[in-house]
């Protein structure tokens, strides 16, 4: 059934380990759930391992990953569904590369670094199963493959906040799974289309992506539409305004560790997908809506500012930045120019490793005063000086300050735009200022000022939250201060994207 | 007068009968009535002896049928029975269908029929009457042979949807299928007889062929219109479709819980395969009259069933409603298949074919485990008797969740095959706008088994009553989870099948 293809053009891997990336959690949540709930340690040791050595895969297939390289590589193509041109077709470029780390280093912090104080069994299969999902969304080169995990994510994701998560959870992770559902009711109709349209030009039905990019040639009007039905899906995964509304409402309700991965992974499913199947399989139709995804991002960059200022609560003012944040990845795509989009990624890493960060830490102060209202909190500075100098630190690379990974992103993102979208990128920049208005504004009422009774003895930060919070500082300041590895494996694969769009024209 | 009809009769030759390719009708025919000749003749068989004779019928004339199946592979399809009955890959896959869908509710009926002290031959013996009828149906080449097994159906459908003894509910439910369903079937033999006014024949082959000489259209076609509306107003009253679907909820509600299944799976396989089959090959001359009906039907059943059972507060109810959603899936595959001449229209029929049976099995797994839930009397089948299933039945409640989720079409599972496979055809020959509307009402509609999974998972348990899973009951849903997993994750098992699917 899974007879092996081999194909010229693509770097096949001898040891298969993008199929060990998806398939190594998978088998760590069948493990988890089949353990008995008795020996906790055993289902923690049985999550925390498969989980970890997910992570260091990650990692050496990052150390192998040749700098330098456009195509996709580590590619691994196995037929699965023949009766519909269907593969397990899987590989990695300088787009994807650093998603799929992340994906890889973060789930294990937060296996290690959060606890979900019910059920460990069941979070932990959970989220295994979530990482087996979000691997496979970022590794496949299939439609048909893609939509399966971009679908099956919803399920782990939804219990977790359903079962996990704060007072409103249930509204929230159903409100959750509607909508983005809502969204790839179109992308599969699109795909299926898609894979209908291109058998004219590839000649037999094939849902691969490098087959169908390569070779289909759509009529302009069929191109507009088809992206479309693409691009609602990932719009409402991005958030883009006006489909964000889900965003806040299961940021505010999923538990911590369910944040984290949300803003860190999830969210950036939507924005890779823009890139990898929106400008790469319809390059024309991207560039004739650039306009509106432009307009769209830039209002989501001052809406999701404005409505982060006005929050009473500190994790639903996090969530509205994400909002903001990934405007400016989008903003960054469809400039499609090499460096907006190179920053673009670059962002999509950072903003994970930034709002990760910010949405442990307001899950540290969640677990310490059970309220999220920052009129509650205050003063905390003078009791807990280390937590607010690492609370400092994230907040700082969220703003984008030089220095700092967020800055490198942005930067890129705004002056590789201008060419193409000067003033877009004219008022997005408004959204830096106001970045820095409402975090700052935010920070200083949490953490100024003088203690009331509550705070006073809120307890300084713990050596297990001080070691999980260290690795995403150490992240932050070293993309901050020496970008250029990661920037030198995003780009040559970016450049190679937009010589295909130029080629298109 | 009287020497003349005794001389006809001595000069008529009955049709020849290739016996082994009816075989699978024989099989269920000894089945039933050895259990309702034998099984009321003799003492009280012992428990689960009843359940086992319906099992062993029905999984005997399904392995009939793989092997006609083989055999067909060489053959042509041809008729049998003087063109009365088909033989073909379509009819045999039906069949199949109907002999598995029977085996499984055979296995959730033990269940149900000993937890109620009611174990007997009767249900198990209707229950092989029924799949003779859908049988019948799906292979039926002749109008009148159709209606036979319609009746033959439909019959034991009343009597089963009444046999819950000890509910009053179920007898009202019963009376309120047979005065609704015998209004359906006069409305069909109404069409039939305007069909046979018109084209002055009831075999569907020599119906297609007097249809398509224009002479006959441009005369006929009062009566030719008429008779087709009226025997699409009989299906869709018999696959539920909107507006013809408000018995459902009532029926499905009031029936035995297995029996709710029966009718979910093989009532629609029979009488779905039968209107697929009557249209296609009776009607194609007509195409341009009936598809237009077809689609308008299709979206309103997609639309109101999705709607109606996100608001429902019985588990029953619920799925009522999504079984007409569901058929509002499959009718998307006939759309497909009506666009005759397009390269890729035989995708619809055996996308709605390959619908059928997965649709069948989950059904199945999902009304078996109501079944277990509603417990004694049937009478747990509200929402909130599910709540805490998570924690008082945490495998029960993972199946029960692998069959919502594969109901709403989450990917890895048949279900995601299932509609895929719709989207696919309607995609193929360009009907975009039904096949996003077809989409957009399974989001709808993936609320309503989302609501259940609230129930069973995120909430506490309401009481403390313990839940009971049988044997039979619990190899019923793990037969249906274990084949929901496994064709959503290597369709190829099924698609292998199905695609050789045709007249």
């Amino acid at each position: 059934m899974f007879a092996s293809i081999e194909k010229a053009g693509e770097a096949t891997a001898s040891f298969p380990i993008l199929t060990m990336l998806v398939l190594m959690p998978l088998l760590g949540a069948i493990l988890v759930s089949l353990l008995s709930k008795k020996h906790g340690e055993w289902v923690k040791l049985a999550a925390l391992v498969s989980s970890i050595a997910t992570g260091a895969m990650s990692v050496w297939m990052l150390v192998k990953f040749p700098t330098g390289a456009a195509g996709f590589e580590f590619v691994s193509k196995h037929s699965w569904i023949s009766e519909w041109g269907i593969s397990w077709h899987l590989g990695v470029d300088g787009i994807s590369l650093f998603m799929v780390v992340l994906t890889g280093v973060l789930f294990p912090l937060v296996i290690v670094g959060i606890d979900p104080h019910h059920d460990h069994k069941s979070y932990l299969a959970w989220m295994l199963l979530l990482e087996a999902g979000v691997m496979g969304s970022f590794l496949s080169l299939d439609l048909f493959l893609f939509f399966v995990f971009f679908e099956i994510v919803l399920v782990p994701m939804y219990f977790l906040i359903g079962g996990w998560g704060y007072e409103k959870r249930v509204y929230a992770a159903t409100k959750f799974f509607l909508y983005t559902m809502a969204g790839s009711a179109f992308m599969l109709v699109g795909i299926v289309a898609t894979a209908f349209l291109a058998r004219r030009d590839t000649g037999v039905l094939t849902f691969d992506l490098v087959e169908i990019a390569q070779k289909a040639n759509f009529a302009a009007g069929t191109g507009r539409w088809l992206f479309a039905a693409f691009m609602v899906a990932f719009a409402v995964k991005v958030p883009l305004f006006p489909l964000h509304t889900w965003l806040p409402d299961a940021h505010t309700q999923a538990p911590t560790g369910g944040s984290v991965i949300l803003a860190g992974v999830l969210l950036k499913m939507g924005t890779y997908g823009m890139l990898r199947f929106g400008v790469y399989l319809f390059p024309q139709a991207a560039i004739w809506a650039k306009p509106v995804l432009l307009t769209l991002a830039v209002i989501g960059i001052l809406y999701g500012a404005i409505a982060a200022t006005m929050q009473k609560d500190l994790k639903r003012l996090v969530a509205y930045s994400s909002v903001a944040h990934l405007g400016f990845i989008v903003l960054g795509t469809f400039a499609l120019t090499t460096q907006a989009i190179t920053g673009g990624v670059m962002q999509m890493v950072n903003h994970g490793v930034s709002t990760g960060a910010l949405f442990l830490l307001v899950g540290m102060i969640y677990e310490r005063r059970h309220t999220r209202q920052i009129s509650e909190l205050g003063g905390i500075q003078s009791v807990a000086p280390i937590f607010a100098g690492f609370f400092m630190i994230v907040m700082l690379s969220s703003i984008g300050l030089p220095g700092l990974n967020g800055f490198v992103g942005e930067f890129l993102v705004l002056i590789g735009s201008f060419p193409t979208a000067r003033w877009w990128v004219v008022v997005a920049t408004v959204g830096v200022i106001l970045a820095a208005l409402y975090l700052l504004w935010a920070y200083q009422r949490v953490f100024h000022g003088e203690p009331n009774d509550d705070n006073k003895s809120f307890p300084e930060i713990t050596l297990r939250e001080g070691l999980l919070l260290s690795v995403f500082v150490a992240a932050i300041v070293f993309a901050g201060v020496y970008p250029k590895p990661m920037l030198d494996r995003i780009q040559p694969s970016v450049k190679a994207l937009i010589e295909h769009v130029e080629a298109s024209k | 007068m009287m020497t003349k009809l005794i001389a006809a009769t001595s000069t008529f030759d009955g049709p020849a009968i290739q016996w082994f390719k009816i075989s699978p009708v024989l099989a269920l025919l000894g089945g039933a009535l050895l259990l309702i000749l034998v099984g009321s003749l003799t003492p009280q068989w012992k428990r689960g002896w009843y359940a086992t004779a319906s099992v062993v019928t029905a999984i005997t004339a399904a392995i009939l049928t793989g092997v006609l199946w083989n055999q067909m592979s060489d053959d042509k399809p041809s008729t049998l029975v003087g063109g009365a009955i088909s033989f073909d890959h379509f009819a045999l896959f039906a069949t199949f269908t109907i002999c598995v869908a029977v085996a499984l509710v055979s296995l959730v009926a033990n269940d149900y029929l000993t937890r109620e002290g009611e174990d007997g031959p009767e249900v198990y013996g209707l229950m092989l009457t029924a799949a003779i009828g859908g049988v019948v149906m799906v292979s039926a080449n002749d109008l009148l042979v159709l209606f036979l097994g319609l009746e033959t159906l439909s019959l034991s459908f009343y009597l089963l949807t009444a046999s819950g003894r000890s509910r009053a509910q179920s007898g009202e439910a019963g009376l309120k299928y047979f005065i609704l369903g015998g209004f359906a079937s006069a409305f069909f033999l109404y069409g039939v007889a305007l069909l046979f006014g018109a084209s002055g024949t009831t075999n569907l082959q020599s119906m297609a062929t007097v249809l398509s000489t224009e002479v006959n259209i441009s005369t006929n076609s009062g009566l030719l219109l008429a008779g087709i509306a009226l025997l699409l107003v009989g299906f869709a009253f018999k696959v539920s479709l909107v507006p013809f679907h408000v018995w459902t909820p009532d029926v499905y509600q009031g029936a035995p819980t297995p029996i709710t299944a029966l009718m979910g799976s093989v009532g629609k396989v029979a009488a779905f395969s039968a209107l697929i089959r009557v249209f296609m090959i009776a009607l194609p001359s007509r195409i341009d009259d009936w598809r237009p009906a077809i689609l308008v039907l299709a979206l309103l059943t997609l639309v109101v069933g999705s709607v109606l059972a996100v608001v429902q507060t019985d588990v029953k109810r619920m799925l009522a409603y999504s079984s007409i959603s569901h058929a509002g899936f499959i009718l998307v595959g006939l759309e497909a298949a009506s666009h005759i001449g397009h390269a890729d229209a035989h995708l619809g029929i055996s996308s709605a074919m390959g619908y059928l049976f997965i649709y069948s099995v989950l059904v199945i797994g999902t009304f078996a485990v109501v079944s277990v839930v509603a417990g004694t009397g049937d009478a747990a089948t509200m929402l909130d008797a599910f709540k805490g299933l998570g924690k008082k039945r945490p495998v029960l409640a993972l199946g029960m969740t692998v069959l919502l989720l594969a109901q709403a079409g989450v990917p890895l599972t048949s279900g995601f095959v299932a509609k895929f496979g719709i989207i696919r055809a309607a995609v193929s020959v360009e009907s975009y706008a039904l096949a996003v509307a077809a989409m957009l009402a399974a989001v709808i509609a993936a609320f309503l088994y989302l609501r259940i999974m609230v129930s069973m998972w995120l909430s506490d348990p309401a009481d403390e009553a313990p839940v009971s899973i049988s044997r039979s009951a619990g190899l019923a849903i793990t037969l249906a989870v274990a084949a929901t997993l496994l064709i959503g994750i290597l369709p190829n098992l099924l698609l292998e099948i199905s695609k050789t699917i045709s007249f």
